[in-house]
């Protein structure tokens, strides 16, 4: 039925969550995204989101400084993404 | 049975160190890490955020590793969230144990693991409304690396 459409996740989409200045420079919390099927990998990703708005670029310009997390797991830049995903891009922690 | 909680609100020092010998008398000695805000530079307030759901997820993982090196009778970790103010609790970290080499050692070992694998970060204030995100440190990794 169309009105289950407006709820029903894409089915290439995935969660892409932002936190401390990585969140202030994008300019947002999460935004839900379907990158092409050549993004495989965290820095795949990172490369293509940098091109979605400046304020994207310029939080992917400190690349080197962020780190990242796969369904709430830390990862490295070779971490496979994929649909479905829940993918979090962050500065080095400083809890405690 | 270890407590892990994220929250807003400051917490009990003392009724969190009961609760860990409640009702039972085979703990030899609790060992206790209290982290507070310091008002470095004219800080006026620390603002803490985190990753909900990874967060407690992270500090599940530590406290089970603390549990597998260290025999623990329980454990707790309590990181509060928000705006803190200098003089104010951040972070309470208690081991209870048989003996007080294992519940010293796994309370260091829980506060430098969680300083780095742990997703909050925190954001100061000072009073001429200047904000500035805390930077990572070499040595709080090195002090997580040293246990192996």
């Amino acid at each position: 039925m169309a009105a289950c459409g407006r709820s029903r996740r894409r089915a290439d989409a995935m969660e892409v969550l932002y936190f401390a200045w990585v969140r202030q420079k994008v300019g947002l919390g999460s935004e839900r995204v379907s990158p092409p099927p050549a993004v495989t990998d965290i820095g795949g990703l990172m490369d293509w989101l940098s091109s979605r708005s400046a304020g994207h670029a310029e939080a992917f310009a400190h690349g080197k400084q962020i780190r990242a997390a796969v369904n709430q797991e830390f990862c490295t830049r070779d971490h496979p993404v994929r649909a479905g995903d829940e993918v979090a891009f962050f500065p080095p922690v400083t809890g405690g | 049975m270890a407590t892990i909680r994220v929250q807003e609100a400051p917490f009990d020092v003392a009724a969190e160190t009961a609760a860990l010998s409640a009702g039972r008398v085979d703990v030899g000695g609790i060992a206790s890490f209290l982290g507070l805000c310091r008002a470095d530079d004219g800080l006026a307030a620390l603002v803490l955020e985190h990753y909900p759901g990874m967060t407690e997820r992270a500090l599940a993982g530590i406290v089970a590793e603390a549990e597998g090196r260290w025999p623990l009778t329980g454990c707790t970790v309590i990181h509060r969230v928000g705006r803190i103010l200098p003089g104010e609790p951040i972070v309470l970290v208690l081991a209870a144990s048989r003996h007080r080499t294992a519940a010293l050692e796994a309370c260091a070992f829980l506060i430098d693991w969680l300083k780095t694998g742990a997703p909050f970060w925190k954001r100061e204030e000072f009073a001429d409304g200047q904000s500035r995100w805390v930077e990572a440190r070499a040595s709080d990794d090195a002090a997580a690396a040293k246990w192996g």
